[in-house]
């Protein structure tokens, strides 16, 4: 594994600057928060936009046309300049796309320096498929003949957990207390209030076992970050720069053993045996072995909590424990600030609600400041290595990981 | 007034009382299933190819792999009255032995998440998702053995 940033050597790519907009419930178009967010990461970067080679959107379905298009709508709205543009979509897994995407550009010489941005506003309640009837669409299917939405899969999840490894609604109580302290911390949050766990008891129940506050919401919001070449990171004055050492972007393998969003069914496995580790395991598994690195030598992870449940599987899929032990890990005080491996510093997902193509580009801003030294009082002490991990409906893996 | 009994989806399930079955395809080549049903290709990468595929019954009982509700109204194209109150509405992840799978649905009426474990064995059974003026719009339904209704 090299170590010296080379160009085409050790395959990295430098993060030279990150920028958020405040999530929220703000009640304007994503364009505003996607420009808010590229021009903080410009200026996070030391860059003119004109300087920018390539601009890779992560795409929006609820913003029309232009959420379909996101890289050429933020591109305009910044002031066309010619740059290179792409748009990807891959639900959740969106910006871990775009971010891909950037490096690929990056290490291939199509592009020395590449903006990348994703931004949404959601709408209120929950997420719906996209109109019309269309009876060979697994998202339409799901909504019409069963009526489940993305909460009752998170609850599916979280009942196999309870019966499986003993996991109590206290322990998926306590990760939201954990994480709402973190975000109260986090000035780019949307909830920065701490919250209790007999806040959780008493909130309501959305699908059984899981209450709303076990449950992330779905928010506006922006998230942005410029990527480069180490030799143009040289050239440019950053000496030592947040380096990408790794992105996951795996599918797979068949037969799948657990029900995925959006699927009525898991594969059967009657002909092919499932492979030892699942999907959302694999995800981490593609990234350590792209990266030369192991869980033991993290420093902290950002995980795509959508529900509290969901937290402790990530526990297990990352290698931080093993199987059946993320509660145990939670209980010690592990995974919190202080702990030897503190999980989603940023808040996660239950500080910030879902703004589905910012989410995993806010991740590596995360991590990103945390590797900097640049998180206040949320600072994980000698952060080197950071993680961060989530899955986008129809199987799409997403992880990165970040070193300095 | 006669209401034309419709599937919610067409070939997914059929038959009536103890010989109601979930219907899916099986490939010719590897024996893959496939629910929902596959219509033209397998889609086990390992399959040597070449095979057809064929409706296949799927095994009436299973043991339950999870279960949940939605304690509020989904939104559509699932379809309610939004004049009459929303009663929550149980869901099940069953595991198939023989197929080697796990198959979502709704629960029988009256089947509620405290009436539920984790491993309990339940069949499917013929229900009814909703009614307007001219269909009864048929689905399948997990019903834990045990009960009588």
């Amino acid at each position: 594994m090299a170590a010296d940033g080379g160009d085409g050597v050790s395959g990295e790519v430098a993060v030279l600057g990150v920028g958020m907009h405040p999530w929220g419930k703000w009640g304007r178009g994503f364009v505003e928060y996607g420009v808010a967010a590229a021009r903080a990461a410009l200026a996070d970067a030391g860059l003119e936009w004109r300087e920018i080679g390539s601009v890779v959107g992560a795409d929006t379905v609820r913003g029309g046309y232009p959420g379909y298009v996101s890289g050429a709508t933020f591109a305009k709205a910044l002031g066309w300049q010619g740059a290179r543009v792409t748009s990807v979509y891959a639900a959740c897994a969106s910006g871990a796309q775009a971010v891909n995407t950037a490096r690929g550009q990056i290490l291939s010489g199509l592009a020395d320096v590449v903006l990348v941005v994703g931004a949404d506003a959601a709408p209120k309640g929950f997420f719906r498929p996209a109109g019309g009837d269309r009876p060979d669409d697994p998202d339409w299917l799901r909504f019409r003949i069963l009526g489940a939405t993305n909460p009752t899969y998170f609850g599916l999840y979280a009942r196999r957990r309870m019966a499986v490894h003993g996991d109590t609604l206290e322990d998926f109580a306590q990760v939201k207390v954990k994480n709402s302290a973190l975000g109260t911390l986090n000035p780019y949050a949307r909830y920065r209030k701490s919250v209790t766990a007999e806040e959780v008891a008493a909130s309501a129940v959305v699908a059984d076992p899981l209450r709303l506050l076990d449950i992330c919401a779905t928010s506006d919001g922006g998230a942005a970050v410029v990527l480069s070449s180490m030799g143009f990171a040289r050239r440019h004055g950053a000496v030592d720069p947040v380096r990408i050492r790794a992105v996951s972007t795996v599918t797979p393998r068949y037969p799948t053993t657990v029900p995925d969003l959006p699927d009525i069914a898991t594969d059967s496995a009657v002909a092919a045996e499932p492979a030892a580790a699942t999907f959302r395991a694999s995800i981490a598994r593609a990234a350590y072995e792209e990266a030369g690195i192991g869980p033991e030598d993290l420093a902290l992870a950002e995980v795509y909590d959508l529900s509290t449940a969901l937290e402790l599987q990530w526990y297990e899929d990352l290698g931080l424990c093993g199987e059946g032990e993320g509660a145990k890990l939670l209980r010690d005080g592990t995974t919190a600030l202080g702990g030897r491996i503190p999980v989603n510093t940023s808040g996660g997902l239950a500080s910030f609600g879902e703004a589905v193509p910012a989410q995993a580009i806010a991740q590596v801003c995360e991590v990103t400041w945390q590797l900097r030294g640049a998180a206040g009082d949320r600072q994980v002490e000698r952060a080197r290595v950071g993680i961060t991990a989530n899955q986008g409906l129809f199987g799409h893996g997403s992880a990165v990981i970040a070193v300095r | 007034m006669s209401r034309t009994r419709t599937p919610v989806v067409a070939g997914w399930f059929a038959g009536d009382g103890d010989d109601f079955r979930l219907l899916g395809t099986r490939c010719r080549a590897c024996a893959s299933v496939f629910f929902p049903r596959e219509e033209f290709h397998c889609r086990n990468p390992g399959c040597p190819g070449g095979g057809d595929l064929d409706e296949v019954p799927l095994s009436r009982r299973g043991r339950v792999w999870s279960f949940t509700d939605s304690r509020y109204r989904p939104p559509s194209p699932y379809v309610t009255d939004p004049e009459l109150p929303w009663e929550p509405c149980t869901l099940i992840a069953v595991e198939l032995k023989a197929e080697r799978m796990v198959v979502l649905g709704q629960a029988a009426p009256g089947v509620t998440v405290a009436d539920l474990t984790v491993g309990m064995e339940v069949e499917a059974v013929p229900g009814v998702l909703h009614e307007d003026a001219e269909t009864i719009w048929t689905t399948w339904k997990w019903r834990p053995t045990g009960v009588t209704v």
